[in-house]
């Protein structure tokens, strides 16, 4: 990998800071940008080894005070996450186990308890996708390289997304806790050079387009500090059907958080978002629609997973997630509304 | 006894835990690219982006400017030094020979500098320029080449027949044809490839893990015009090989070369992502399975046709019909293998090379057979089980196939199978069994080891031999405790170094009955010195008897009748310390300068179907499946493997042997596969996060039985190979599971979810 300075400042303000010394270049893509942070780096440090990122400053946020941004606060609001809260903390938090069990099952899911020992959540919601041909810098790929091409449209495509996509950048959001923030209307609260602000982690990622290489809306030096989760009736009732080859360590071929309210059969509110399928956390707004007010049965899911993926556009590899995310879809509906709560 | 150490049966050894045990888990076991050296430099290569094509020009420019580097290899340097020898090398591709792109990923420098990272960093920063051409990287795409394997590659010698196939298939009441596909495979062993070479004055020495000691010695003493004496390879410990350790390839001359400029130790660790392109893969495969049959499943005709990718400049094959066409007593064979010339790396062995593919095809083709018959699977192999294998009516060393398959069948409770297809469900999971015939022949190649036994009882093993994991330490240290009577813990075994006496290849699951029988032949020389000087003495309690009568047992010799003499006795009579033997196997029928070729790294391995009677282990594996009803998800929560295969020396390492090789059978059918770009003939999944085996999770209960088998004609051990038997045939028995589960007919590895949503 390329030498780079390596930060570690103690507060939100020196970490933003440090990560704008680096000497600006306009137009950069942010996955280029010179000044980049780390905190569990089991993102950041893979991709710095493959070469694909290639800070000059790194500025590791672990020295953040712990008490703040390591914390997290469950309450009749809701859930309030430190950004450097290690995804196996969260994971076994009673109260998230309990109450918020489709977090539980996207954290416990994801990766290896290893890993996620290490990976931080606010990291983990910025993940960069496992696209091939993106982590292959030989390859042709606009999201290194505004404007080089797409090698995956055409190519070894089998994980990239169906919804979402654009002729620029097909590329799958890998992550899975994100889609259970978005199926809660989480927010972030983040720090820039330009103050703070709140984010939904619905509008937090961004398609494709035509700017591949932006993948969020954060600003260069724009920190995460927390994740707000509101309470909610359907949070209890919850859960993450992730499917994949294997039984565990792969990323989701499809996935489907879903929450649900229900009065007896009756929907009164449901919250789905798909993973795998889509380029960032897909909330599955039509599916939720197609189900409210109604009983849910068989049929209503099956009516629910049509809405969700009515939109889909699959390329040579890819087409078997049409049918797959609709099972999914199904299955997950179908067993969150089994679950006993 | 435990589930791990098996309690041994007749004709079976003791459990005893690997010698390297501890040393291992707790990283005291040291690996070649571990060896501490002062002054090291480090390599990093760098490879092409292309698969076809000319490399215009190459810019060393920035490389060279950055802080550290020292030296950088490429065309034009290798003067003097010979391109590698396709055999003893993977492939006969020189990459820095030339400036000719043959496939993706092709070697074109070498970047050495003071620290890894300055070296990986410099590398990156070298472009090439290409004049590039369109590659042909499949069997489908325009621009291969097919010709027939016989005649081109070294293997088949022939293809195999028997009767006339035609007219029988023509009249055969009940006919079957079908083809299958099995896809490009890594090996991916978990120690990465590596080569650290030093040279002191005109020696050279590598550290490199290597499945061949000799072989690389040979064949690098070649490429420098050396003598191989001049030459050390060192390889302490192997962590896996699976095949892509057992040939030499380019990279070893060109780090060497490297060191020599330097005059200083240069180690060049190769990344996970190179060792796809630099190393050799599995080549794929498709295949036609024509069968007639009678309707009480009597197989009267028999035809296996293989096509095997290869790369332009080399022609290896692997032929897997030499096995399948012996596998049942069918009335009449033919086959034939052709080889598909493709813009790739040239292929090579992988853990049971031919059967692996081949047995897919034919243990498909029997479970598509016994359902048109509607006859049990099992039922279908009893009918045609032989005692003669069908091409020159060879009878077998021993068999029990089928024995093998009524111990599985039983522990698997294959019984309480409802044979029709997505008949057995639980809850939301269709259930399926299935079942697959396990088969690889018995090599054995010559061997030489060095045994000292001391007074006090402390015995030293030397021997060559490579330790990939495979417990041969542990056997070979077995060997030598039983036959000089003392226990295990005594017994210290030296491998790994070729300052040691040479071993064979560790390949075609032969070592532990070529090792063992030289161990075995060591011991009884120093018996025979130790009885010698017994008889011989004037008043010892043992002076004048036939040495044919004593043995040897717990550190003294005895004679029948109870008279012993301690052994520090012996040796005062001897007047010596220790004693030592040097000892050579010949396999019967090997030829006379077989030791001569083994010391100059040549492989002179027998078995299988040759010779007066066919030497082959069996096994009979059963598999069940789950597939989920909505998702369609595959999960594995049973397999069940018995084999018969001789003398087992450990029923621990045995059991662990077979049960990777179980494990590794259910990957290749359900996760494995090196995928390659259609348009690029460029690999695609790269490492262990895109190309898949099996987690934890994915491995339930794996049941292995070790039936006893004696036989005492396939070699002095008494010993069948069992590295490879395991993972053969796993994949069709998963396949014809998933066929139960679902009543679709996968044909083409692996079998994955996408295959059953619709
Ligand atoms: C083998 C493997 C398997 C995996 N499988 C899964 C899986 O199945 N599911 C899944 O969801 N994930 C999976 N992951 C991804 C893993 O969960 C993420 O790597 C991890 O969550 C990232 O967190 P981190 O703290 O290590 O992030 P880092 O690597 O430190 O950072 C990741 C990115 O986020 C930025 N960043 C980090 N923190 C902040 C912050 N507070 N504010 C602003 N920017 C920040 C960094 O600049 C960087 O761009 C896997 C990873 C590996 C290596
Ligand atoms: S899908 Fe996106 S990330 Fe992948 S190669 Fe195309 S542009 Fe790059």
């Amino acid at each position: 990998m390329q030498r780079f300075a390596y930060r570690r400042p103690e507060s939100v303000e020196a970490a933003i800071q440090a990560v704008s010394a680096a000497p600006g270049r306009p137009n950069t893509p942010p996955v280029r940008a010179p000044g980049q942070f780390i905190a569990g780096g089991t993102n950041m440090t893979d991709y710095m080894a493959l070469d694909v990122m290639r800070p000059e400053i790194l500025v590791d946020i672990n020295r953040l005070p712990a008490a703040r941004y390591g914390r997290m606060e469950a309450g009749a609001q809701g859930l309030r996450l430190g950004a450097l809260v290690r995804m196996a903390q969260a994971e076994d938090h009673p109260v998230i186990k309990s109450q918020y069990p489709v977090i539980h099952d996207t954290l416990k899911l994801a990766a290896s308890r290893q890993i996620r020992n290490m990976a931080s959540l606010g990291g983990n919601v910025l993940q960069r996708t496992r696209c091939e041909y993106f982590r292959e810098t030989s390859w042709a790929c606009n999201k290194r390289q505004p404007g080089a091409g797409c090698s995956a449209l055409d190519g070894f495509n089998r994980q990239h997304a169906i919804l979402g996509t654009s002729p620029d950048c097909i590329a799958a959001y890998a992550g899975d806790f994100a889609q259970a923030l978005i199926a809660l209307d989480a927010t972030v609260e983040t720090m820039g050079a330009n103050g703070g602000r709140t984010i939904k982690v619905a509008d937090l990622h961004q398609q494709p387009g035509s700017t591949p290489n932006v993948e969020t809306v954060l600003e260069p030096g724009e920190l995460i500090l927390f994740i707000n989760v509101p309470a909610g009736p359907w949070t209890a009732r919850s859960r993450y059907l992730k499917i994949r080859d294997r039984d565990s360590y792969q990323f989701a071929l499809t996935a489907a958080a879903v929450a649900l309210d229900l009065d007896g059969d009756r929907v009164r509110e449901a919250r789905i978002a798909l993973g795998g399928v889509a380029t960032i956390p897909w909330r599955a707004h039509e599916a939720e629609a197609a189900l409210r007010g109604k009983p849910l049965d068989e049929n209503t899911a099956a009516q629910a997973a049509q809405a969700a993926f009515a939109n889909a556009s699959t390329r040579q590899h890819n087409a078997f997630k049409v049918p797959l995310g609709k099972q999914t879809i199904v299955r997950a509906l179908l067993e969150t509304k089994a679950m006993k709560v | 006894m435990s589930t791990a150490a098996p309690q041994p049966k007749a004709n079976q050894g003791q459990p005893e835990p690997r010698i390297d045990a501890r040393l291992k888990v707790t990283g005291g076991a040291r690996y070649a690219a571990d060896i501490p050296l002062s002054n090291l430099a480090y390599g990093v290569l760098v490879t092409s982006d292309i698969a076809r094509g000319q490399v215009r020009s190459i810019d060393f420019e920035a490389a060279k400017a950055t802080p550290g580097v020292l030296d950088i290899v490429s065309y034009g340097d290798m003067t003097g030094i010979e391109k590698p020898q396709f055999g003893s090398a993977y492939t006969s591709l020189g990459p820095l020979h030339d400036r000719t792109i043959w496939h993706d990923g092709q070697i074109m420098a070498l970047v050495v500098a003071d620290t890894f990272e300055a070296a990986q960093d410099a590398a990156r920063k070298v472009k090439a320029e290409y004049e590039e051409q369109h590659p042909s990287g499949h069997f489908g795409s325009a621009g291969t080449e097919t010709i027939p394997a016989k005649g081109h590659a070294q293997r088949p010698k022939e293809n195999p027949s028997a009767g006339d196939f035609d007219g029988a298939f023509q009249s055969a009441p009940v006919k079957l044809e079908a083809e299958y596909r099995t896809p490009t495979q890594t090996h991916n062993p978990i120690e990465l490839f590596s080569t650290t070479a030093y040279w002191t004055g005109k020696q050279l020495t590598i550290c490199e893990p290597t499945q061949s000691l000799y072989g690389l010695r040979g064949e690098i003493a070649r490429q420098f015009r050396m003598d191989p004496a001049d030459v050390r390879v060192i390889a302490p410990y192997v962590g896996g090989g699976f095949g892509s350790k057992g040939p030499s390839t380019p990279r070893t001359a060109i780090v060497a070369l490297a060191a020599r400029r330097l005059n200083r130790p240069v180690r060049c660790v190769v990344s996970r992502e190179q060792a796809y392109t630099t190393m050799p893969y599995r080549a794929p495969t498709r295949q036609r399975i024509r069968i007639g049959a009678t309707p009480d499943g009597k197989i009267t005709a028999f035809s296996h046709e293989g096509w095997e990718l290869t790369s332009r400049i080399d022609n290896y094959a692997v032929a897997g019909t030499e096995t399948t066409t012996r596998l049942y007593g069918y009335g009449s064979v033919a086959s034939d293998v052709q080889l598909v010339k493709a813009d790739r790396q040239t292929p090579a062995y992988m853990r049971s090379p031919p059967e692996v593919p081949y047995v897919f095809a034919v243990e498909s083709a029997l479970d598509e057979l016994a359902y048109k018959l509607g006859m049990d699977p099992v039922e279908l192999r009893r009918v045609n089980d032989t005692d003669r294998e069908p091409i020159h009516g060879k009878p077998f060393t021993s068999r029990h196939l089928m024995a093998c398959y009524d111990q599985a069948a039983q522990a698997f409770n294959w019984s309480a199978r409802n044979p029709k297809p997505g008949s057995m469900r639980h809850g939301d999971w269709l259930i399926g069994m299935g079942c697959a015939t396990a088969v690889y022949p018995t090599h054995i190649a010559p061997a030489t080891a060095r045994v000292r036994l001391r007074a006090d009882g402390d015995v030293l093993v030397q021997s060559a031999s490579q330790e990939l994991g495979t417990g041969i330490r542990t056997v070979a240290g077995q060997m030598a405790a039983e036959q000089l009577g003392v226990s295990f813990d005594k017994v210290k075994v030296e491998m790994g170094d070729t300052e040691l006496p040479p071993a064979p290849v560790s390949g075609g699951s032969n070592s532990t009955a070529s090792v063992c029988s030289a161990v075995l032949k060591a011991c009884q020389q120093i018996q025979e010195r130790l009885f010698r000087a017994a008889v011989a003495s004037n008043n010892g309690p043992l002076a004048g008897r036939n040495p044919a009568d004593l043995a040897i047992r717990n550190g003294a010799l005895v004679a029948k009748d109870g008279a012993a003499q301690k052994l520090p006795d012996v040796f005062a009579l001897l007047g010596a310390g220790a004693v030592e033997e040097y000892a050579e196997f010949i396999p019967d029928g090997g030829p006379h300068d077989a030791v001569q070729k083994l010391y100059q790294g040549k492989l002179t391995m027998t078995g299988g179907p040759e010779g007066k009677k066919a030497k082959y282990a069996y096994g009979a594996e059963f598999v069940e499946v789950r597939i989920n009803s909505r998702t369609r998800e595959i999960r594995i929560p049973r397999l069940v493997g018995a084999f018969a295969a001789g003398r087992i020396m450990n029923t621990r390492t045995a059991r662990s042997q077979l049960m990777g090789g179980l494990i590794w059978g259910m990957s290749a059918a359900l996760f494995e596969a090196t995928e390659i770009d259609e348009r690029t003939a460029r690999t695609i999944n790269r490492d262990l996060q895109d190309y898949f085996v099996p987690v934890n999770a994915d491995v339930q209960q794996v049941e292995v039985i070790l039936l006893t088998e004696v036989d005492h004609e396939v070699n002095p051990a008494g010993v069948k190979g069992i590295g490879e038997l395991g993972n053969v045939g796993t994949n069709a028995a998963v396949a014809n599971a998933v066929f139960h589960a679902t009543g679709k007919r996968l044909r083409q590895l692996p079998i994955r979810l996408e295959h059953f949503v619709a």
